[in-house]
């Protein structure tokens, strides 16, 4: 069932790779396999978990359901990429200071989606972060501590932003 | 109320909110969980699996795919059956097909393996091989299993119909005639639907053989790492597999819950697979194959009755249950308890008379009967007495925290011999529920009640106060394959004072590398962040049974603290030999000996590590370490309280949680803020099956939820806001006073929300739902009892 082969440009977290892949390729396992980005995981084939989730042109999108042809010439942001000169994104921060991981399973997924969420809307309601994430599912931590690591960046974002603007 | 904190910040021994050491690699993405792991040359393995819940295989055809390019080999039963390979057991002494030879037993039952140089083409590869069935009648129905004109399913083991096993404890004739004699009977079906643990990593393996070594490494997702090895040796000793030659390494787990005990066919066709090429081969199922073949729980038909006065004083139990149990028996519960510790049943109460029996039947399912982040069938069994004694409170018209405290064991009755055989170790009852109704405003809530349903609103108010029994367990009782059932630590002290510790169990999130640490540190004054903790790598670790059933702080926790007391007994004799005074003249205290009356004498514990590698006493070994397997004298009962208030939708019959108060007693708190995040986890993993998920079948054997798609996990809309607090009632056994947590919270959820459901359509002569309690199983009711 092999089929031609396409090439595709991605720029992921900042790098450039062209490569020759299926059409029917996905997404994720194009980082996970072929750019050994194993940060990004799979919990389903339905795209219920949200485990697979990445920032495409800012957008957070399920890799698993997103063929890589389909994501050529787009910028892809993964969790491998949100620290910055290896110091924590304010996410990152949060989840490790408000006990918001357990097996570590869902958390990139969950704050690749959470960094979109906040880019959207910089000072969420409680209400408004469970809706957000209600498309990631954690099995371990009950969502509380997700929701108040979440939260955490929200502030320290926001301090940081004020703090950029007052200078 | 917080555990004493003896330890300072800059130590961070027990009690303190220590952030989690292993939190980093999940952070950066540098997890390193099985599918993460390439191997050069590895090949790829997908399983052809059964349209058909019962059938015959007529024949299977690779002739499509071998063609394929990419394809290396294919793999049925009947190559295996060359080796003796094609079945193996099960942890529960029963059998179990790693590929059949001649009948599938269940819907998604592996059929044939192909291995192929990719993914993709291995998935390829499965739809191309044709395989040729003749269906046959299915059981599906455990009652339906029992009639004598059903199919025999296990024909293969002689059997001439469909039941396992009938397993029984307690007083039979007693309880007769408690029942005889009491005022008051209650009797009530109960229902406790299969359920999936569905840990968001699903299960797989990386099988290495190296065919030069004669070496076997297998990566895979189990929670026993240990207990894998000794059970590949015992299997496939015959081919050559010796388990000094076995290496098993549990990476990362992403969440096991009961799931990842078990060793299930697809880790034994890749490692096949792997010693027949040569070559790693990697297998990892996808979400569908883990929902519909990987090990259930529950699926309990549960009969319970109980006797009381009219007073209200509970005086005898009785519980009746049928244990659907799929086509064999692979729960993996103690070799002595083939109905796990379901005996717990008695709970809370003092109750003299006592007696369950268990009979289990073949049905076309998956098999199983494991945990669902529950000790050994504690969920089914407190399940059953939480609602018993609201059904019971409601017969006689009396408040169910009312009908509870009169008959809790009472916290001078501890330790505390149960009608059914266990030796409760230390409880406080009343405390707890006091505490919990305290928090919820428990009396301000009836009166809102009362006025809500003089207006017809359907608010309700439910209470479970659950005991649970775990960190199994005395070996003397508790073994798993013949292995007793203790865990270890070994201990090693570095010359800088730095230490790394390796442990027989296997975290999955339960946060491990920061507690074991944390342990020590309160031990020995080594700072927590100075404690490598290391678990998963039979080469390397100690042996032990691995992580579940809440285990892992009552064994391999009071390891951690008695290698370290070990280390600590020579660290003494190495201080008196630099401080040049005899052991009785110093004291301890985190981290130091001093000499009685001259405190300003002393050597610390880092000073200490260092003279016993460089300048040891005459005539001592050199090094500081120290292993221990430890072997608990009985199990940990936590228990806690915990009140729910539901709202229902008359309209729709949706419950809505409006609050959640939980009252747990963990015994001596290690680290709060990871106490805190298990019982938030296990609620929301209580809340799940009690109001969304079960594997339901049809009467063909179709599973009808075998994907996320209907299979439904709780998001964060639907979870509670969960509202949490502690009372500290410490294990007298336990070296640290701790108990054990992970599950208590799953354990102790669901009664809750069933009572509460109930509580409030109790006016309208409900007296029990099954869960899962679904928008429209409500509806119904409220259309049936006309109450819209």
């Amino acid at each position: 069932m092999a089929t031609q082969k396409v090439t595709v440009t991605l720029t992921v977290n900042g790098t450039t790779h062209t490569a020759e892949v299926e059409p029917r390729l996905l997404l994720v396992h194009f980082l996970r396999e072929h750019l050994n980005l194993t940060g990004t995981h799979i919990g389903c084939d339905t795209t219920h978990c949200g485990a697979c989730t990445v920032l495409m042109n800012g957008r957070a999108v399920k890799s698993c359901t997103v063929l890589t042809v389909q994501a050529d010439g787009a910028t892809i942001k993964t969790i491998e990429g949100m620290a910055e000169n290896g110091q924590m994104h304010p996410l990152q921060e949060g989840f490790h200071v408000e006990h918001g991981l357990q097996c570590g399973y869902c958390t990139p997924g969950m704050i690749m989606r959470a960094a979109e969420l906040l880019a959207r809307n910089p000072d969420p309601t409680e209400e408004e972060i469970r809706w957000g994430i209600s498309g990631n599912l954690c099995r371990c931590t009950g969502y509380v501590n997700i929701v108040k690591a979440i939260q955490y960046a929200a502030r320290k974002l926001r301090e940081r932003e004020q703090a950029a603007a007052g200078s | 109320m917080e555990a004493e904190v003896r330890t300072p910040p800059t130590i961070c021994g027990m009690g303190h909110r220590m952030k989690r050491k292993e939190d980093a690699r999940f952070l950066f993405g540098k997890g390193r969980y099985v599918d993460d792991i390439k191997l050069p040359g590895m090949l790829y393995m997908d399983i052809v699996r059964s349209p058909f819940a019962h059938a015959r295989i007529k024949s299977i055809n690779a002739e499509r795919a071998l063609a394929m390019d990419g394809v290396v080999a294919v793999i049925t039963g009947k190559d295996l059956e060359k080796y003796n390979l094609h079945w193996m057991p099960t942890l529960m002494g029963d059998t179990q097909m790693v590929l059949p030879t001649d009948r599938v037993m269940y819907q998604a039952q592996e059929v044939a393996a192909v291995i192929a140089t990719d993914r993709y083409i291995a998935a390829d590869a499965v739809e191309a091989i044709e395989v040729e069935y003749e269906p046959l009648e299915p059981v599906i129905d455990p009652f339906r299993a029992l009639e004598p004109d059903a199919p025999v399913l296990r024909t293969d083991k002689g059997k001439t119909d469909n039941h396992i096993w009938h397993w029984e404890v307690g007083d039979r004739e007693a309880t007769e005639r408690a029942f005889q004699e009491a005022d008051v009977v209650v009797k009530q079906q109960i229902y406790i639907p299969r359920i999936h643990v569905a840990s968001i990593e699903t299960c797989g393996c990386i099988a290495d053989y190296d065919p030069v070594e004669g070496k076997l490494t297998v990566y895979m997702t189990t929670q026993a790492p240990h207990v894998v090895r000794t059970a590949l040796a015992m299997v496939a000793g015959h081919v050559g597999l010796s388990e000094e030659k076995i290496r098993v390494i549990s990476p990362d787990i992403g969440g096991g819950f009961g799931g990842k005990v078990p060793i299930y066919p697809g880790y034994v066709i890749a490692i096949a697979a792997s010693v027949l090429l040569g070559k790693p081969v990697k297998w990892i199922e996808d979400r569908s194959e883990n929902l519909q073949a990987d090990s259930f729980a529950r699926d309990y038909h549960i009969t319970a009755e109980l006797a009381a006065t009219k007073e209200g004083k509970i005086t005898a139990l009785r519980i009746k249950t049928l244990a659907d149990h799929g086509y064999t028996d692979a729960a993996a519960n103690p070799s002595k308890f083939p109905a796990g510790l379901f005996s717990i049943c008695t709970g809370s109460y003092d109750i003299k008379h006592a007696f369950v029996e268990v009979d289990a039947v073949y049905t076309n399912k998956p098999p199983g009967g494991i945990a669902y982040r529950c000790s050994f069938r504690v969920t089914e069994a407190v399940h059953a007495i939480e609602r018993m004694v609201d059904v019971l409170a409601q017969k006689l018209g009396m408040d169910p925290a009312e009908l509870r405290f009169k008959n809790f064991i009472q916290p001078d009755q501890f330790p505390y011999k149960s009608a059914l055989g266990w030796e409760y170790d230390s409880g406080n009852y009343p405390a707890a529920l006091r505490k919990a109704m305290d928090l919820i405003g428990y009396e301000e809530l009836r009166r809102e009640q009362a006025e809500r349903r003089a207006r017809g609103e359907l608010m309700g108010i439910g209470i479970s106060s659950f005991t649970e029994i775990v960190g199994a367990g005395p070996s003397r009782h508790f073994d798993i394959l013949g292995i007793k059932m203790f865990d270890s630590c070994e201990l090693r002290i570095h010359p800088t004072g730095k230490a790394i510790a390796r442990f027989g169990t296997k975290s999955q999130g339960q946060g491990h590398e920061t507690t074991y640490a944390q342990i020590i540190a309160e031990e020995l004054g080594i700072p927590a962040e100075h404690v490598q903790v290391e678990e998963g790598d039979t080469d390397t670790a100690p042996y032990g049974l691995g992580t579940y059933a809440s285990r892992s702080t009552p064994t391999a926790g009071a390891a951690a603290a008695m290698a370290a007391r070990k280390v600590r007994e020579k660290a003494r004799k190495i201080a008196a030999y630099l401080l040049e005074v005899s052991e009785e003249d110093l004291e301890w205290e985190p981290g130091v000996f001093r000499v009685k009356g001259a405190p300003d004498k002393s050597v610390t514990i880092q000073d200490i590590a260092l003279a016993a590698y460089t300048n040891h006493p005459p005539g001592m070994e050199a090094g500081l370490e120290a292993v221990h397997y430890y072997d608990p004298p009985n199990l940990t009962f936590p228990f806690g309280s915990y009140i729910c208030v539901v709202d229902i939708d008359k309209g729709t019959g949706q419950v809505k949680i409006r609050r959640f108060v939980a009252v747990d007693d963990c015994g001596h708190v290690i680290n709060p803020m990871i106490v805190e995040g298990q019982i938030h986890g296990g609620l929301t993993m209580g809340f799940a099956p009690a109001m969304m998920e079960e594997l339901v079948y049809d009467e063909e054997g179709n599973i009808l939820t075998g994907s996320f798609m209907d299979y439904l996990l709780p998001t964060a809309v639907e979870t509670p806001r969960w509202e949490t607090a502690r009372t500290v009632t410490p294990s007298p056994h336990h070296p640290l006073g701790a108990k054990g947590v992970g599950e208590s919270a799953t354990v102790g959820a669901p009664a809750a929300i069933v009572n509460a459901v109930v509580d409030a359509l109790s006016p309208y002569g409900v007296t029990h739902i099954d869960i899962p309690i679904t928008p429209y199983k409500v509806w119904k009711i409220l259309h049936e009892k006309g109450v819209v």
